[in-house]
Parts: C-alpha cells; sequence; structure tokens
C-alpha cells in the first residue's frame, strides 16, 4: 500500500501538478497571443508583430510588464478580501486540470466523479468575482460581479442539464469514461443540440463575449477587477483564459470524441480539437455585439434551461427506446 | 422590514472618463439596482469659450477655430460660417466652388456617419466594425487631405470659395471610393443590421415621439429617426444642394435602431450626392471676384443654417461695422439633442443608457464649445 503511494500516486501528483502549472503558463501566453492574432485579422489588422516573430513573445514582454506594475490597493477596499480574490478564482481552475485525460493513460487523476468536480470547481468561480467586486469597494465592481453572479448561476443549470444528457448515455462520470464511450460516434453526431447548447453555456461561464457582461467595458469600464493592477489583475486574465481552455477541454472530451483521431498522437489531437474550440469561442467575441443583461437572464431561464431538459428527456427515452 | 425607496438609490458616475461617453461628458446617473432613475449630463469639462474667441478676432482669423468646433464634420462648419460671411458682405460664391463644397462636406458627412457607426457598435460590445469603418474611412481621410491639406480638423472654405481646386485624380479616387462603400453596404448588413443580439439590443429603446423632438428642438438624424423629414438641404437649400436628386431618410417608430438606420441610408444618400456632383461639375473659377482684403461689414445680423452630420449647425453673426464681429452664436446640433437624454434614459439600463447615448451621436467638444 505505501510503496504505491510513494513509489506511483504522490510521484504521479507531484509531477502532474508541476505539469499543470507549467501547462496553464505557457497555455495562457499561448492563447493571449492567439487572442491577439484572432482579432487582428478578423479585423484586418496584423496584430503584434514586433517582438518576436510575428509578435508571439509579446505576451511574454507583456506579463513581465505586469509583474514590474504596482499593486495598487486603494484605501477603502477590504483588504484580506481583496487580497484573496485574485488567489481564489486562480486556485479551482488549476484543480480542475487534476481530470481532464489528455491522452490515453495522460491524466493526472482519473476519478469517478471527475465532470461534478470540474463543475463544482468551475462554480467557485463565482464567489472569487463577487470577493473582488464586493471589497473594492467600487459601484462599477460590485455590479460588474452582482451581474457575474446571476450570470453564472443561471447558465450553469442548463450546462448541468446538458452534460446529464451525455452522462446518461455514458453511464459514468469519469471523463476517460466519457472518451472511451466515443469509440463509434463522436457525440457532437448524437447530441448536436447538446453540443450547441453547452456551447453557449460555456461562453457564459467563461464570461467572455457576447456575454460578457460582468466587465463590459462601455458600461461598467472593467468590472470586478476595476480596482485591481499589476499581476493581480494579471492572476484574474490568466483565470479567464485557463478557464476557457478548461470549457474547450470538456467540450473535446464530450462532444468531439476526446484524444481520438487517425495518424497523429493522443495528445497532439486532444490540443488540436482543444484549440479549434478556443478559436471558435474567440471568433464569437470579435463578430457579435454584447447582450443586455436582462435578455441574458431570459435567455437562459425561458429557452436555455427549457431546451437542456427537452434534450435530456430525448436522451433518456431513446435510451430506454433502443 | 422594507427600506424606504430612496434609500435604495445610488450614483452613478459615467464619466468624465469613460470608455462610453466619448469625450469628457459626464452623465450622472440615479440608480436603482441597473435601473436609472435620473440621469443628468453634466457638460463643460473641454469649454474652450470659441463663442468668446471670435469677439477678439477678425472675421478671417475666426474660420481656423470652425474646423474644431465638430472635429468629425469640420466642413459643414466651415461651411455654415463662411455662408454668414458672405451674406453679410454680399459675396457670390461662384458655381465650380459651390459644387466642390458639396462634395467635400458630403464626403467629410460619410466619415462622421462611419465613425459614429465603429463607435456606437463599440458601446454595444462589438468591436470588429469599429475597425471596418475605420479602413473605409481611411480612403475619405486620405482623399481630403489632398485636397484640404489636413486630415481632421480642416479649415478648407474661404469667404468667396475655396483656395484650392480639386485635380483629376481627387475625382478618381472619390468614383473609386463611392463603388468601394457600395460594395460594403452588404458586410455591414450582414454583420451587425441583421444580427439578432443588435436588434435585441436597439429595438424600441430611447423612442423619441414627434412631440419630444419639437420640444427639445432637436434636429439631424434624431428628429429624422422619429418620422420627421426635417434636413436643411431640402428644407431651406442652400449652397449647389437644389441641384441634386436625394432622399431624405426617415425612421417610423424613433428608437434607436430607426437612427441608426436612418444614418446609414444617410451615407447612401450623400453617396448618390457626390455621383452627381461629379458628374455635373462645372467648369469655372473657385473664387469669387473682388473678395475685399479686409472684411469690415456694415452693422447688421446675419443667420446662416447648414445641415451637419449631427443636425442643424446655425451661425449667427452681430456685426456692428467693425472688423470683428460683436457677437458670434453658434446653434450647434448636439447640445439640442443631448437635452432629450434626462428624458428618455429615465426607467432604462445602464446597457440601454450606453446604447442611447451612442445613437445620439453627441461630440463633446460641439457641446463645449
Amino acid at each position: 500500500m505505501d510503496a504505491t503511494i510513494f513509489g506511483s500516486d504522490l510521484v504521479r501528483m507531484i509531477i502532474g501538478l508541476i505539469g499543470v502549472i507549467a501547462l496553464v503558463s505557457v497555455n495562457a501566453l499561448f492563447l493571449i497571443w492567439m487572442e491577439r492574432k484572432v482579432a487582428a485579422h478578423i479585423q484586418l489588422r496584423p496584430g503584434p508583430m514586433e517582438v518576436g516573430w510575428h509578435g508571439s513573445i509579446q505576451t511574454i514582454a507583456d506579463a513581465l510588464k505586469l509583474m514590474g506594475k504596482e499593486l495598487i490597493t486603494p484605501d477603502d477596499v477590504d483588504k484580506p478580501v481583496y487580497w484573496l480574490a485574485p488567489i481564489v478564482i486562480f486556485l479551482p481552475v488549476l484543480l480542475s486540470f487534476l481530470v481532464i485525460p489528455f491522452a490515453p493513460g495522460l491524466v493526472i487523476r482519473d476519478m469517478n466523479v471527475g465532470v461534478l468536480l470540474i463543475l463544482s470547481f468551475a462554480a467557485l468561480t463565482v464567489l472569487a468575482i463577487l470577493m473582488a467586486g464586493w471589497s473594492s469597494n467600487n459601484k462599477y465592481a460590485v455590479l460588474g460581479s452582482i451581474r457575474s453572479v446571476a450570470q453564472n448561476v443561471a447558465y450553469e443549470i442548463p450546462l448541468l442539464i446538458t452534460v446529464m444528457s451525455i452522462i446518461l448515455m455514458v453511464g459514468s462520470f469519469s471523463l476517460v469514461d466519457i472518451v472511451k464511450a466515443q469509440e463509434k460516434y463522436w457525440f457532437i453526431l448524437l447530441q448536436p443540440l447538446a453540443f450547441i447548447l453547452y456551447i453557449t453555456c460555456a461562453t457564459a461561464e467563461t464570461n467572455r463575449a457576447p456575454f460578457d457582461l460582468p466587465e463590459a467595458e462601455s458600461e461598467l469600464v472593467a468590472g470586478f477587477h476595476t480596482e485591481y493592477s499589476g499581476m493581480r489583475f494579471a492572476l484574474f486574465f490568466l483565470a479567464e483564459y485557463t478557464n476557457m481552455f478548461i470549457v474547450s477541454a470538456l467540450a473535446t472530451v464530450f462532444f468531439l470524441g476526446g484524444w481520438r483521431g487517425p495518424f497523429l498522437p493522443g495528445w497532439a489531437w486532444f490540443f488540436i480539437k482543444v484549440y479549434a474550440m478556443i478559436f471558435l469561442i474567440m471568433w464569437f467575441r470579435w463578430t457579435f455585439p454584447r447582450v443586455r443583461f436582462d435578455q441574458l437572464i431570459t435567455f437562459a431561464w425561458k429557452i436555455l434551461i427549457p431546451l437542456a431538459f427537452a434534450n435530456l428527456l430525448l436522451t433518456a427515452f431513446l435510451m430506454k427506446l433502443f | 422590514m422594507l427600506e424606504p425607496l430612496e434609500e435604495k438609490r445610488y450614483v452613478l458616475n459615467l464619466g468624465p472618463q469613460h470608455p462610453a461617453t466619448h469625450g469628457v461628458l459626464r452623465v450622472e446617473l440615479e440608480m436603482e439596482g441597473e435601473f436609472i432613475v435620473k440621469a443628468d449630463p453634466d457638460i463643460g469639462y473641454g469649454h474652450r469659450a470659441h463663442e468668446h474667441m471670435a469677439e477678439n478676432r477678425n472675421y478671417l482669423q475666426f474660420l481656423p477655430n470652425m474646423g474644431r468646433v465638430d472635429y468629425l464634420h469640420a466642413l459643414a462648419y466651415n461651411q455654415g460660417y463662411c455662408m454668414a460671411v458672405e451674406k453679410l458682405i454680399g459675396l457670390q460664391v461662384p458655381e465650380r466652388a459651390e459644387y466642390i463644397r458639396v462634395i467635400t462636406s458630403e464626403l467629410n458627412r460619410i466619415s462622421s456617419h462611419l465613425l459614429w457607426f465603429g463607435a456606437f457598435l463599440m458601446d454595444l460590445g462589438a468591436f470588429t466594425p469599429f475597425l471596418y469603418c475605420f479602413d473605409d474611412r481611411e480612403n475619405i481621410l486620405d482623399l481630403l487631405d489632398r485636397v484640404t491639406g489636413s486630415r481632421l480638423t480642416y479649415c478648407y472654405y474661404r469667404f468667396g470659395g475655396v483656395p484650392q481646386d480639386i485635380d483629376q485624380e481627387f475625382i478618381d479616387g472619390c468614383r473609386a471610393f463611392v463603388k468601394r462603400l457600395r460594395g460594403r453596404w452588404k458586410d455591414y448588413d450582414n454583420l451587425v443590421t441583421k444580427n439578432i443580439i443588435f436588434i435585441e439590443r436597439t429595438k424600441g429603446i430611447g423612442v423619441i415621439t414627434k412631440e419630444q423632438c419639437m420640444l427639445y428642438g432637436l434636429t439631424g438624424p434624431m428628429v429624422r429617426g422619429s418620422g420627421i423629414p426635417y434636413d436643411i438641404r431640402k428644407k431651406e437649400p442652400y449652397s449647389a444642394y437644389p441641384q441634386f436628386d436625394f432622399e431624405i431618410p426617415v425612421g417610423e417608430n424613433g428608437d434607436t435602431m430607426d437612427r441608426y438606420l436612418v444614418r446609414l441610408r444617410e451615407m447612401e444618400q450623400s453617396l448618390r450626392i457626390i455621383e452627381q456632383a461629379l458628374d455635373k461639375l462645372p467648369n469655372g473659377p473657385i473664387m469669387a471676384e473682388k473678395v475685399p482684403k479686409r472684411i469690415k461689414p456694415a452693422a447688421g445680423e446675419v443667420y446662416a443654417a447648414v445641415e451637419a452630420a449631427r443636425g442643424e449647425f446655425g451661425c449667427y453673426i452681430v456685426s456692428q461695422g467693425d472688423v470683428k464681429p460683436y457677437r458670434i452664436k453658434l446653434r450647434v446640433p448636439s447640445y439640442a439633442n443631448l437635452s432629450i437624454l434626462p428624458e428618455i434614459a429615465v426607467d432604462t439600463l445602464v446597457a440601454d443608457l450606453v446604447a442611447i447615448l451612442g445613437s445620439i451621436d453627441v461630440v463633446v467638444p460641439e457641446i463645449d464649445r
């Protein structure tokens, strides 16, 4: 027993965590560069070109700049909460990586409650945003965080119900099992409606445009992170991009067959699919205007939730039939 | 225990440095949750006392100020002021100069509307259309740069005509631009006008009735969006406008969507005017004969109005027979247009207010003249 813990599990966990931290940092740097390039090319301009090949190390320069910035703490903030918020937003994001299967065998911990773990950690983000908004003692920040809470609560429900229909088909909460179940067909073919619902909810969950109301810059300046500067701001930024990676990874696992694909190794396919999903989400952002807050909530409660329920019932019915 | 309603209210400052105010405009919002109870625009942060400056300068020296009142449609202001002074000293502008004024002013109107289009969409959270517009607008700036010598704060018209003639390259460039922009309407429609989110954000928001238009003295796209075809170019024709065939687009409901559509259609009408003006462009002098070196009009009062991109720009000059005007009053459209904001902003959300403010299309330096 001891031997297995020290010999494999603990080492595996440590290596895994180091790997995750490395992945998160490199991934965020890459994603920010990718976002700038995608935005630029959609907008008929070249984007960053100066630092490195096609601006490829621009984000590293920006990260260094952010590290050098002063951490401003306004006078009237609730200091402990204000300091904690950026950390609280970042930790659950890291932990979500524990259960994501990157390739056959390349998963830090294959848990039988993997889906639940990720979704519950994703829900913690709300807490951090509320902490940031409330402690900042700034009206824009409070408005942004109130919006964020209402939005995430509203969109978590259809997201869960949508995912439930997948879990009904597989019969397991383990992400590895879900990928294994897609041997014949990717679930996007069997569950197209669920895929659309998932993408919509995931975009809202990650506070990306057209659902980026918590940080709507033309209304609320910068929303919940208005008062944050330097690395604290960078942590919020990092969390946003890592969240985007996680929802795209989940979409890959749930609907696009995870690591499955011909010729290339599993991890390569996994990353190709994840970045394709991320590209889709970026494409949304640079194409659509922002929805209004009441429309957003109405959309979740009156359209997405009934549709998700209908999809779940239909799935259950068909499962029983065949 | 329920609190009294007033205690739930709080004040939110929108501006003077806020991404949605396009300049140093401050709107003091009294809010209840996300609903606006009262909106109070606070102006004057960038006041430069143009009208007072006029009293200390001679007529020609004041001309460059006109490019800086509304920097987005500067040529209309050039024209309004020049027309007033020409009326005052009785100058007749030659036909070719009038045509050149029309062409350049309409180009400038399109560039102003394009910038509005991009900024309005940016207020609604869509960033990309902004850069598409700037790509198109760049062409206009290059064209106007060629003939006026500057890209933004134009000072091109003179009393009695224009100082520099247009050349063949400018005319070809104009024609190419007209063709290019016509090809763009489809993109704009697909990207924005037909977008469900955009429609939801603008339909029925910030409705202005015809009566309100009259009461507040609104002009330009604001009044046309509410269905009143009021356009100085048609109602009190000036310059060469009577010789062109164009329509005045009007809306039906007076909401943000209608004001958007009116401006979009106006750009097409401006293209029509430019095309006709280029076709009919007469030969001849570009400057009136016998323009006095020293402008010293007889005592009197004069008012001239032009249709600027935001509405009626009027220039009222009182002369007491001196080389300097005794008083110049600039009637600017943004000032009157903004005055309706407190009335239509009540009971909307912050997001709506941003959309409404965008659809009013204020140029803050023009308000703080």
